[in-house]
Order: C-alpha cells, then structure tokens, then sequence
C-alpha cells in the first residue's frame, strides 16, 4: 500500500479501544524482584527473550511510573506491608502478575512467615506457573495481560489466568541430540 | 596437640567454669558455665597463645527437655593456631538471661538477636536487643520447638486488601 493511499484514507474507532491498544504495547512493570524468580525476570527483560518486543522494556524502578507490577519471589509477612505499599504507589489502571510458585501460593514455604499467595492482600491478574518459571513463560502472562487489556477488562476484576508450566526447553534438547 | 594446650590453660586458670568436655570427630566441644561465659570467651580471645580472635558463629538450639531447655553455641577461630573450638551454655526456661559476647566480638551483636529472636534467649549487656528477623510487634518465638508450622493465626497481620 502506498503511503499516499494510507494519507487519504481513514477508519473510526472508540476512544476507549485507541486508548486500550497504546496501553497494551507500553506496559511498564514495575520488578518486584524479591527472590530468585527476579533472575529469570531480568532474562525475560534481556535480549535473548527480549520483552521489547512487546513493548515492556522500560522497567521502571519508581511504582509511579509504571502499570505492572511483576512480583518475582517469595513474599514474607514483614515484606507484604512494601509490596502493598508500592502497588498503591502505581497509578491507576494497574495489572499484576505473581510469577512463580511461591508468590501465587507461597509454593514450598508452607511456613509461619511466608504469605500463602499474594492474592491474600492484592489482586491478581495473572498467575505463572513454575520455580522458578521460563521466562517465555512469563512471556505468555505479559500477552495474557495484553488480551485482558484489548479486552477493555478492569483490573483485579475480570477472570484469573492461569499459565501453566511447558517443557518446550526440554523436547528442543531431545531433538538435538536425535 | 592444640586441644591439649587449650584443656591446659583452661584447666590452669578457669578450671571451675568448665561443665564438660567433648571432642566428636576432631571437633573439641566445652559447656561452659553459664555466669561465666564472659570470662571464658576474654580469656580465649586475649590468651597470647590461643588467640581464638574470631567469633564465626553463635546461635541458640532448643532441646526441648525439662532441664536446661535450650543452648547458645558460640563457634570460635583462631586464626593463628588455624583450629575451630566450639563452646556450649545451657539455658534452662525459667531463667532465659546469659551475659552478652558482644563487646568481645563484636559480631556477636547481630547473632545474639538472632537468637534472641528466634528463640527468646535475653542477652544481658547487649548494646540493641531487638528483633531482627520477625516484626517487632511480634510476640512468640518461632524456632522453638513448641511453635506450630504454621504459625498462630492472627500474630503475624497482612495490609489491608
């Protein structure tokens, strides 16, 4: 198509769906990188996985410049108060996802001091399996995010997904060595 | 033998202080009495020969017996004999108080309030007894044998959702 044509031509839209379209290509998280599931984040942000392709490579490390908050690790009693405190630093409409098995469940720390899940004290939108989980796993949440936004859903509301864990990694190895 | 030249002085000079001697594989093991933790511990690090000026460990453990309930093990060095020496002071659970290290090593500082943390052990003469793990508002002691898993419900809160 020749950039002339593209000049003349138009198309309506909502202002809603427009503004939905620029959110979901520029998501900046915010790293909550509390434990080891922070390492697989930064490789998720790196050039091998390379989260810029979806729009997401500008980690903020201010809540206030940012509208998702990923919560990398294990979360503590003594911890849960920050967490709380930085996501409601986060301008509105902000998304989370609990990365990994510890933060969705408290995973092997079934303990006095470990939150069973950040879902007791903030919503969540979507949980990614794994410990620590691939990160083209978490990949798959940051487009599941990107889907509830087109979607036009409300944070924190709408239905909770659920990434499960894949062994692709493992069939890639088995088919080299064939 | 350097575990012969420590029995020695120890024998020598602080010979009333000494519970029990030990030694399991190698490893040399006193129980100290507990009022005198101090004077031993002075008297290890400032020996000329001994120079045991390393404190690498201390943490409590708890036996859960009716006598002598728990236990402060204080892991020594001495870097110029090159050997490791272990002390042990029983702390029964009437009387939780024994005298702070901490102005012998001052390292001892942050291991004490582990301990003091974990277990409720009160070390007298420490410089800042606080908690350092758990919230200071907390109320048990969690390493203890009596402490369910899971926690008691309602000591530990979450913010508001």
């Amino acid at each position: 198509m020749g950039m002339s044509r593209a000049e003349e031509s138009f198309f309506t839209t909502r202002l809603e769906q427009i503004m939905g379209w620029a959110r979901k290509n520029s998501l900046w998280p915010m790293p909550m990188g509390i434990s080891c599931c922070a390492i697989e984040m930064m490789s998720f942000a790196g050039p091998r996985f390379d989260v810029s392709r979806f729009g997401s490579e500008a980690f903020r490390f201010s809540p206030r410049q940012s509208d998702l908050m990923i919560v990398a690790g294990t979360v503590t009693y003594k911890m849960s108060h920050v967490v709380r405190k930085i996501y409601d630093q986060m301008p509105d409409p902000k998304w989370v996802i609990a990365m990994g098995a510890c933060t969705s469940t408290g995973g092997m720390y079934r303990s006095y001091s470990v939150v069973q899940g950040i879902d007791l004290f903030i919503p969540v939108d979507v949980y990614v399996a794994g410990c620590p989980p691939r990160p083209d796993n978490l990949l798959k949440g940051l487009m599941e995010v990107q889907k509830k936004i087109a979607r036009g859903e409300k944070p924190g509301q709408c239905e909770k997904i659920y990434i499960q864990e894949h062994l692709k990694f493992d069939e890639r190895q088995d088919s080299r060595k064939a | 033998m350097m575990k012969d030249r420590i029995l020695e002085k120890l024998n020598a000079n602080l010979k009333s202080s000494l519970l029990a001697v030990n030694e399991y594989r190698g490893e040399l093991t006193l129980t100290v009495v507990k009022g005198d933790i101090v004077k031993v511990c002075q008297f290890l690090r400032d020996d000329g020969d001994l120079r045991f000026d390393g404190l690498r460990d201390l943490c409590g453990a708890d036996y859960y017996r009716p006598e002598g309930r728990f236990e402060v093990v204080y892991n020594l060095y001495s870097l110029k004999n090159k050997f490791r020496l272990r002390l042990k002071v029983r702390v029964g659970e009437n009387d939780l108080h024994v005298h702070s290290v901490s102005h012998v090593w001052p390292t001892a500082d942050w291991h004490e309030r582990e301990a003091y943390d974990m277990y409720g052990i009160i070390f007298d003469g420490h410089p800042d007894l606080r908690r350092i793990y758990m919230p200071e508002e907390f109320e048990h002691f969690p390493l203890r044998k009596d402490f369910p898993l899971m926690g008691i419900p309602g000591s530990l809160n979450l913010p508001r959702k």
